[in-house]
């Protein structure tokens, strides 16, 4: 599904963050990626989903046959990317439901799909409300506007779960989260494993993998993947800490 | 769906009466020739067959106006202008008896802007009073309103079917000599807006006025008087569009709002007018002077404005809180794009004791725009308990643009409470980037963070002139994020 072959990337007009970064995702599968501050987890995320302010100066990413980095941000959206924020940001005014609707129908339209009138898409809503425990009322308020960090990170899911993406990449989901808001996040990212979906989870620390299970770990330093590995790799890094990495890590 | 033949009444043709006053212009010609005088003046009210006290008003204005001076204070560049070069008086070449003689070429354009006289009234219930240049074109559903004993016409049809009422309060509200350019249109106002509502009666729809400046080279001069009685309540919907032109042209309009005991106007306007090319050449300036007074007790007015259009708005929508425990409101969303210059706001007038105002403006800069609130809060000494809340919100889009508030506030009773809050802020690249990333494009997401800024203030429009009033916005700001 996704490929991505000895990528370079920078800060525009900065320096270079990811030094040559290769890694292959296949439908179905999750993959988690590790690493200490600065090592370039966030950027890497970045790149995929398109954030401006980031050059790629070599490599390739190919997904689901395309050239990734030749397409807009929001046309990787509509094909299928989703990116849960670490920070997700607020909108003041704009109403959490007609920002979900809005989004649905953008990539509805893309897949030759009719748009959903409010009946059909407060049905859909409703029921995926339930599995991630969110009130109603959370749909009323505006974007991300005065919610919890625990809300925030809930919504993210809910928003993903909404727009079923091919490809999801969660940049530090957990982090801000207790154990109980942790625990939801997680089944609500548990039940979106899907044999035709891939899902990159972000994370610094390897609590979350305690909740959803990846099929493979990779350890990134200095930006580049410096291990990969199955899940012990994450339990061991967990007991040994970055240092175990050496000097890369530094 | 279309309105009954009988409902849509047509307005007269141009009067072409003999001259009283032996003046020498030609009362034939359709055009007032340009330049401006007491001839001009008198050729005007001729034309609209008016009484000698109406022309003694006007000839007074033009006398105040000839010793007053443009207004300088305002941060805006105006080019001079050449009052001697416009024409003053214009009206469509035939009066139309009935629609089918309306100019099917007017009626397409009115189509274009989605306002088709013919079903408009009909499906949305609206009133509809065309001002088509200076005549009004077609009045309709008045017999439904005069069964409620609403009055709703043309200012010149007003002039002549109710002079006692016109008498008593025109000018009451913005004096003839009130500034420059209200001086101006009181002395050549062509036509406009009349509405009586009897005391206790809720008008059942929304009326509405259609302003477009169309005739080269003849500015506008609109006259809108609405009275309602006591305990009488009626909206208001005023929106206009024109189309392209080369020459700056001048709008100076006048709004007079009078509110008894216990009645509430709501006044909403959408402001489309043709706001120049990309070099700001060619855009409507519009000079306008609205005020309602709330004249009886717990009366309550309430102007909500939609301004996105026009080289230059000079524009301070004002309320006189006469009576005690009466309410003014003023709900603004202004956008300057390109090379637009917008100075406007609101002045509230505290007068009675318990008189409440909330002010919500809502200014978005973007291009090379600028774009000024300028509000004044006013308590006299006799205004006990006066509460007012100002809020201004500043969204500038990109860097070349310009964001300004210049609050005044003066309090002569030490128990009023006055709060005032100021915000400015730009789209961030962050807000953009995450509704991009969920699918939208670039211009829906801009579209979308901007309507959210404003929502406060569309909340307050009736909800066909909000689905409009959005669409301008994003219109409006087409092409201003790269």
């Amino acid at each position: 599904m996704l490929e991505i072959k000895n990528l370079h990337a920078k800060i525009a007009e900065g320096r270079e963050i990811l030094k040559g970064i290769d890694l292959a995702v296949k439908a179905g599968e999750v993959h988690a990626i590790m690493g200490p501050n600065g090592s370039g987890k966030s950027t890497l995320a970045g790149v995929l989903s398109g954030k401006p302010g980031y050059e790629v100066t070599e490599g390739s990413v190919t997904y689901l046959g395309k050239d990734l980095l030749a397409l807009a941000a929001d046309e990787r959206a509509r094909e299928g990317v989703f990116l849960a924020f670490q920070y997700p940001v607020e909108i003041p005014g704009v109403n959490n439901m007609y920002f979900l609707r809005a989004a649905l129908n953008a990539t509805r339209r893309q897949r030759g799909q009719p748009d959903l009138d409010a009946g059909q898409f407060l049905k859909a809503v409703r029921a995926k409300l339930k599995e991630l425990e969110i009130g109603e009322d959370l749909l009323q308020r505006n974007v991300n506007v005065g919610f919890s960090g625990g809300e925030k990170k809930r919504n993210e899911i809910f928003q993903m779960a909404m727009l079923e993406p091919k490809l999801a990449l969660l940049d530090e989901t957990d982090s801000g989260l207790d154990i109980d808001a942790l625990r939801i996040v997680s089944k609500g990212v548990n039940a979106q494993r899907a044999p035709d979906r891939a899902i990159i989870m972000i994370t610094h620390y390897q609590r979350l993998l305690d909740y959803i299970e990846p099929d493979h770990v990779h350890v990134l330093s200095g930006g580049k993947i410096v291990m990969s590995g199955d899940k012990s790799l994450a339990t061991e890094l967990e007991k040994r800490g970055y240092a175990m990495l050496g000097d890369a890590a530094a | 769906m279309t309105a009954p033949d009988d409902s849509l009444e047509t307005v007269r043709s141009v009067t072409s009466e003999s001259y009283k006053y032996g003046f020498v212009t030609d009362i034939e010609s359709e055009s007032a020739p340009p330049g401006l005088n007491e001839d001009t003046v008198r050729f005007i009210s001729a034309k609209k067959d008016e009484p000698q006290w109406l022309l003694d008003w006007r000839l007074e204005a033009f006398r105040q106006w000839q010793t007053m001076e443009s207004p300088e204070w305002a941060k805006l560049k105006i080019a001079p202008i050449d009052y001697q070069a416009a024409s003053y008086y214009s009206a469509p070449k035939q009066g139309p008896k009935s629609l089918d003689e309306v100019d099917p070429e007017l009626l397409k354009t009115y189509e274009k802007l989605g306002i088709p006289l013919s079903e408009r009234a009909a499906l949305a219930g609206v009133a509809v009073d065309a001002v088509f240049d200076s005549v009004s074109v077609a009045t309709t559903f008045k017999g439904k309103l005069a069964e409620l004993g609403i009055i709703f016409c043309s200012f010149g049809e007003a002039v002549r079917e109710h002079p006692d009422l016109v008498r008593k309060y025109l000018g009451s509200v913005v004096p003839q000599g009130d500034n420059f350019f209200a001086a101006l249109n009181s002395a050549v106002f062509s036509d406009g807006s009349f509405a009586y509502v009897p005391p206790g009666v809720r008008c059942p729809m929304e009326l509405s006025t259609y302003f477009r400046i169309n005739a080269a080279k003849s500015g506008q001069f609109e006259r809108t008087l609405l009275i309602a009685d006591k305990g009488a309540y009626v909206s208001y919907l005023e929106g206009c569009t024109a189309p392209q032109r080369d020459e700056n042209q001048l709008h100076a309009a006048v709004v007079e709002l009078i509110a008894l005991e216990d009645a509430e106007i709501k006044y909403s306007t959408v402001q489309n007018w043709y706001p120049g090319d990309a070099e700001g050449k060619g855009g409507i300036y519009n000079f306008v002077t609205k005020r309602g007074a709330c004249r009886g007790n717990r009366a309550k007015i309430s102007w909500t404005q939609v301004e996105t259009g026009s080289a230059i708005t000079w524009k301070y929508p004002s309320c006189l809180l006469e009576g005690d425990d009466t309410v003014g409101e003023f709900y603004s969303v202004a956008i300057t794009n390109n090379l637009q210059q917008a100075d406007t706001g609101t002045k509230m007038i505290h007068l009675g004791r318990n008189s409440s105002s909330t002010i919500i403006s809502k200014g978005i800069s973007a291009g090379r725009g600028q774009n000024t609130y300028r509000g004044l809060v006013r308590v006299q000494p006799r205004a006990a308990n006066a509460r007012n809340y100002t809020q201004c919100d500043s969204l500038l889009i990109g860097d070349r643009c310009g964001a300004h508030t210049v609050p005044y506030i003066e309090v002569r009773n030490p128990s009023a409470r006055v709060e005032h809050e100021a915000t400015t802020s730009k789209i961030s690249d962050d807000q953009l980037f995450y509704c991009q990333q969920r699918g939208l494009s670039k211009e829906d997401a801009l579209s979308l963070i901007v309507n959210g800024f404003c929502r406060e203030v569309l909340k307050e429009l009736p909800m066909e002139f909000a689905v409009e009033a959005q669409k301008l916005l994003a219109v409006s700001l087409e092409g201003s994020v790269g």
